[in-house]
C-alpha cells in the first residue's frame, strides 16, 4: 500500500514539550475549528530511502531525551520525604508479609485454584499506585493481589476474597484472579493476560471523555495498566498502544518484565526484548527503569502519571524487575537458574529501601520494625477476618449474573423470572 | 472487509402484495403505506414500495405492535415514514441527546458515517470524542468500551460486520458477560454491541455468519433480535437504556426496510417476543430476515386454508416462554424458522427450552428449520439452497398439522 499520495486532514500545531516534534509541520498548518482527534503526525513521501528505515533513528532520539531529561532532573538531595518514605516502605512491607501469608494459607488449605505471588515486585506497586488519588484506575493482570493492596484495598477483604468468602471485596465471586473494588477504583484482576488492557485504556477514554465532553473539566484522572513481559507480545497490547497514543489517552502502560512467563523466558519468546523500544514506534516514550529500586520507579512514574494528568499523553514504562517465587504456587520452578535467582534475591527492593531510608537518616530501625510489627498484625487480623467471615449462601448464586435482572427473562407463567421468591434462594430454574 | 452497502441497497427492494384478510379498527384513513397487525387479530393492507432494483423474494406485510395503548395514540397522528437504518439512527440520536454518556464507538461510525449509514451524521452533530471512528481492533475497541462502561459511559459498540465480533469473542466473553459477576456486583457493563450480520446476497462465507449461535453461551449478556424499523428503533433505545449488556442483531439486508412509526418516544421490551400474525393451527417461531421469509409462507398457507400463529421471538437470549408457551398451549404444533445453522443455533436452544417446558401441550415433535451447517457459498444458487425459503416452510407446515 503506498503512503505517497495519501489524503491527509492537516491537524493542528501542537508541540508536546518533552517529545521532540517528528516531522515539522508548523510550515504547513492549517487551523481548523474542530480538534483532531488523530495522531499529528504526517506521513512522510516514500523516497530512496524508506520511511521505515529512518523512523528508528528519529524514535530512539525521543526516548533518550527523556531518559536524559529525567538524569538532569533528579536531584542530589533525599528522593523522598520522612513520610512518604515510610509509606512506601509499609507497603511494601504489606505486599510482602500478605503474599507470604497467602502461600502458607494456600498450603493449609485455606485457598485453592491459581495463586500468583508477587514476592520481589514490590516496587513497582509501591512506586506507581502510591503516586495515585483515589480516583485513578488501576488495571493489573492475575498478580493483582499487591496491586489491590496498594490501591488502599483492605488486607481483610483481599484476604477473604482468597479465602472464597461473602465478605470478601468480590463477594468471594472473583478470587484471586479477579480483584475488583469500585471504592478504590481497582478495575480487575484479568485471568488472561492482554484482556486488562484495552479495560484500562476505557477507563481512560472515560477520563479524556469526562473532561471534554461532559465538561468536568477538572477530571484529569490517570489509569496504570499493569502488565508482563509475556504480555508485550500479544496482540490487545499493541492495539491499545495505538489507540492510547492516537487519542493522548491519560495512561501510563507499566510492564514489569520479571524475564519470565511461567517457564518461557522472555529472550525465547520476544524477537526484540526490550520493550521500552515499542512505545516510540507507537509515538510515545519508552522508559526503561530499575524495578528492583523503588525510588527509580517512583521518579519514572511521576513523570509518567504527570505526563498523563496533563493530557500529554500515555507513556510505556518497562520496569526490569524479578518474582522470587514460582509462576504461580502449583509451579515448581524448576526452569530458572539459581545463579539469577540469587542475583535478584540480592537486589531484594525491601532491604534496598530499608538501607537508603537509614543510611539517609530518614528513619530509625526502630521505626522500620514497628511498621513491619504493625504490618504482621494487620495481616494476622485478615487472615482470623478471613477465617471467621461466611461462606457464601446459595442464595447468592444467582444474584450478580446480571445488573437488572430481568435479563433472566420472563417465564413460562409470565413473570420475570427473578420474581420468582426462589430466585434469591438460588434454586430457581433459569 | 469491503462495505458494498450501496449495492445491497439497490439489491434488497421489496414487493408486496396486497392481502384482503378483514380489516377491523383500522389504524386510519390513510392510504395503505403499512401493515399493522396487532396480537388480538387485526391485519390491515399493505403498502406499496417505492425503491426499485431487483425484485426479491423477501416480503413485508407484517409489522406488529404490541395491544396496547400506542397504537391507539397513533391513531391520531400521523408518524413518519423511515427505512430501518434510519429508525436505528432514531434511535441511537434521541438516546445520545437524552443521556450524554451514551457513546458510540466503532471502525467507520464517524465521518464515513457507518458502513451502513445507521450513524450517518451523529459525528458532525456530536463530535469525533462521542462517535468515535476506532482502528481496526476489534477485541481492544471492544475492550475499551468495556472499561468505559465500567467508568460510567455507556457506550454502543458497532461491529462493521457482525462476524468481526468474533475477534473479540475474548472481550465479550470474558469481560462483557461475566465481569459484573466475578467483581461481585461492583461494575456494571451497559454496552450495547450491535452490527449486522446473517446471510447476504452473495457476500461470501466470511460476510454470512450468524454469531447469535456463539454468544447464546456466555452468561451475563442479552441478545436482541430487530426485524422491522418499529422495533429495530424500540430494541435500540432498550438496549441502550439497560444496565446489562445487549447483543443487537441487525441483518444486512433488512436495512431498506420501509415502515411508518410513531413520531412519539417509545421503548421496547427488551425481553418481550412480538406475536406477527395470531393464529390458531401451528406455532412459528422465528427472527430477524426470517420473519419475511414466514409470513410470505404464510400467505400461501392461508390460501390453503392454515391459519399459522407467527411470532418474532426478538429476544434470542433469553428466550420470551410465557407468549411462546401461551402459544404452545393454543395451537400444540410448533415450527421453528431461523437462519441460524442447524447445529447449536437458537433454534437447537429454543427447541429444548420448548421441549423442556410445554412438552405436554405438544401433540407432534418440534419441527426447526435451519440453514444447512455449510459455509455460504459465493454462488447464487447454492446461497439461496443454504437458507430456509418459503415454499420449505410451507412443506413443513402442511407436514405438521397432517
Amino acid at each position: 500500500m503506498s503512503l505517497s499520495g495519501a489524503k491527509i486532514i492537516q491537524p493542528l500545531c501542537i508541540r508536546y514539550p518533552d517529545m521532540p516534534v517528528i516531522s515539522d509541520q508548523a510550515a504547513n498548518c492549517n487551523t481548523t475549528s474542530t480538534p483532531f482527534l488523530g495522531s499529528t503526525r504526517t506521513l512522510r513521501r516514500i523516497q530512496s530511502v524508506s520511511a521505515a528505515q529512518r523512523r528508528p533513528a528519529s524514535a530512539i532520539v525521543a526516548v533518550a531525551d527523556v531518559v536524559k531529561e529525567k538524569k538532569l532532573k533528579s536531584n542530589k538531595n533525599h528522593l523522598l520525604t520522612k513520610e512518604e518514605g515510610l509509606e512506601v516502605y509499609e507497603d511494601m512491607i504489606l505486599g510482602r508479609v500478605f503474599e507470604d501469608m497467602c502461600a502458607q494459607m494456600y498450603y493449609r488449605g485455606k485457598m485453592f485454584g491459581f495463586v500468583h505471588l508477587y514476592n520481589g515486585q514490590e516496587a513497582v506497586s509501591s512506586g506507581f499506585i502510591k503516586l495515585l488519588k483515589k480516583e485513578d484506575s488501576v488495571v493489573s493482570t492475575y498478580r493483582d493481589h499487591v496491586h489491590a493492596l496498594s490501591k488502599g484495598v483492605p488486607a481483610r477483604a483481599v484476604m477473604s476474597e482468597l479465602f472464597g468468602k461473602t465478605t470478601g471485596c468480590c463477594r468471594g465471586q472473583g478470587g484471586s484472579m479477579h480483584m475488583f473494588s469500585a471504592e478504590h477504583n481497582v478495575l480487575g484482576g484479568f485471568a488472561f493476560i492482554g484482556e486488562g488492557i484495552p479495560v484500562a485504556t476505557g477507563a481512560a477514554f472515560t477520563s479524556k471523555y469526562k473532561r471534554e465532553v461532559l465538561k468536568e473539566a477538572d477530571c484529569d484522572h490517570v489509569t496504570l495498566a499493569f502488565f508482563g513481559d509475556g504480555t508485550a507480545n500479544n496482540g490487545q497490547f499493541f492495539e491499545c498502544l495505538n489507540m492510547a497514543a492516537l487519542w493522548k489517552l491519560p495512561i501510563v502502560f507499566v510492564v514489569e518484565n520479571n524475564l519470565w512467563a511461567i517457564g518461557m523466558s522472555h529472550l525465547r519468546a520476544t524477537s526484540d526484548p526490550e520493550i521500552w523500544k515499542k512505545g516510540p514506534a507507537f509515538g510515545m516514550p519508552g522508559v526503561h527503569v530499575d524495578g528492583m529500586d523503588v525510588l527509580k520507579v517512583r521518579e519514572v512514574a511521576q513523570e509518567a502519571i504527570g505526563r498523563a494528568r496533563r493530557g500529554e499523553g500515555p507513556t510505556l514504562v518497562e520496569c526490569e524487575t524479578y518474582r522470587f517465587r514460582g509462576h504461580s504456587l502449583a509451579d515448581p520452578d524448576e526452569l530458572r537458574d539459581p545463579a539469577e535467582k540469587a542475583r535478584y534475591a540480592a537486589r531484594d527492593p525491601i532491604t534496598a529501601l530499608k538501607k537508603y531510608l537509614i543510611e539517609s537518616k530518614l528513619a530509625s530501625e526502630a521505626e522500620l520494625k514497628a511498621i513491619e510489627k504493625k504490618i504482621d498484625e494487620v495481616v494476622e487480623d485478615a487472615v482470623e477476618f478471613a477465617n471467621e467471615s461466611p461462606v457464601p449462601s446459595r442464595s447468592q448464586l444467582l444474584e450478580n449474573v446480571f445488573a437488572d435482572p430481568k435479563g433472566f427473562g420472563i417465564g413460562p407463567d409470565g413473570r420475570y423470572r427473578c420474581e420468582d421468591p426462589k430466585f434469591t434462594q438460588g434454586t430457581a430454574q433459569v | 472487509m469491503a462495505t458494498i452497502f450501496q449495492r445491497i441497497g439497490a439489491a434488497t427492494s421489496l414487493s408486496y402484495s396486497i392481502d384482503t384478510k378483514t380489516s377491523r379498527r383500522s389504524l386510519s384513513e390513510r392510504k395503505a403505506s403499512f401493515v399493522v397487525v396487532r396480537s388480538d387479530a387485526t391485519k390491515i393492507n399493505t403498502g406499496l414500495n417505492r425503491i426499485g432494483g431487483r425484485v426479491d423474494h423477501l416480503i413485508t406485510n407484517a409489522v406488529a405492535t404490541k395491544a396496547d395503548t400506542l397504537a391507539a395514540s397513533t391513531a391520531s397522528k400521523p408518524g413518519h415514514e423511515v427505512l430501518l437504518f434510519e429508525a436505528l439512527k432514531e434511535g441511537l440520536e434521541e438516546e445520545m441527546e437524552r443521556d450524554a454518556r451514551v457513546c458510540v464507538m466503532g471502525e467507520d461510525v464517524g465521518h464515513y458515517g457507518g458502513s451502513y449509514k445507521v450513524t450517518k451524521g451523529l459525528a458532525p452533530k456530536f463530535g469525533d470524542l462521542r462517535v468515535l471512528d476506532t482502528p481496526i481492533a476489534e477485541n481492544s475497541f471492544t475492550g475499551m468500551g468495556i472499561g468505559a462502561a465500567m467508568t460510567g459511559l455507556r457506550p454502543v459498540i458497532e461491529g462493521m460486520n457482525m462476524g468481526f465480533l468474533l475477534l473479540a469473542f475474548n472481550q465479550i466473553s470474558n469481560n462483557c458477560g461475566m465481569l459484573h459477576y466475578t467483581s461481585g456486583g461492583q461494575f456494571k457493563i451497559p454496552v450495547v454491541i450491535r452490527g449486522p450480520g446473517g446471510v447476504g446476497r452473495q457476500l461470501g462465507a466470511e460476510h454470512s455468519q450468524r454469531l447469535e449461535s456463539y454468544f447464546q453461551s456466555i452468561p451475563g449478556i442479552q441478545m436482541v433480535a430487530c426485524s422491522t424499523p418499529y422495533n429495530a428503533k424500540g430494541l435500540m433505545k432498550a438496549a441502550i437504556r439497560s444496565d446489562n449488556p445487549v447483543i443487537l442483531f441487525e441483518h444486512v439486508l433488512l436495512y431498506n426496510l420501509k415502515e411508518t412509526i410513531p413520531d412519539e418516544e417509545y421503548v421496547l421490551n427488551l425481553e418481550e417476543a412480538e406475536m406477527v400474525r395470531p393464529g390458531q393451527h401451528v406455532t412459528i417461531l422465528t427472527y430477524s430476515r426470517m420473519r419475511y421469509h414466514v409470513m410470505q409462507a404464510a400467505k400461501t398457507l392461508v390460501n390453503k386454508g392454515y391459519d399459522p400463529e407467527v411470532i418474532d421471538i426478538r429476544s434470542l437470549k433469553p428466550f420470551d416462554l410465557h407468549t411462546i408457551g401461551n402459544s404452545v398451549k393454543k395451537t400444540h404444533r410448533v415450527l421453528i424458522v431461523e437462519e441460524c445453522m442447524r447445529t447449536g443455533g437458537i433454534g437447537a436452544s429454543l427447541t429444548a427450552a420448548i421441549n423442556e417446558n410445554f412438552q405436554d401441550y405438544l401433540d407432534a415433535p418440534i419441527v426447526c428449520l435451519s440453514s444447512q451447517d455449510v459455509p455460504t457459498p459465493y454462488a447464487g444458487t447454492l446461497e439461496e439452497w443454504t437458507v430456509v425459503q418459503p415454499p420449505q416452510i410451507v412443506a413443513a407446515v402442511e407436514q405438521l398439522c397432517q
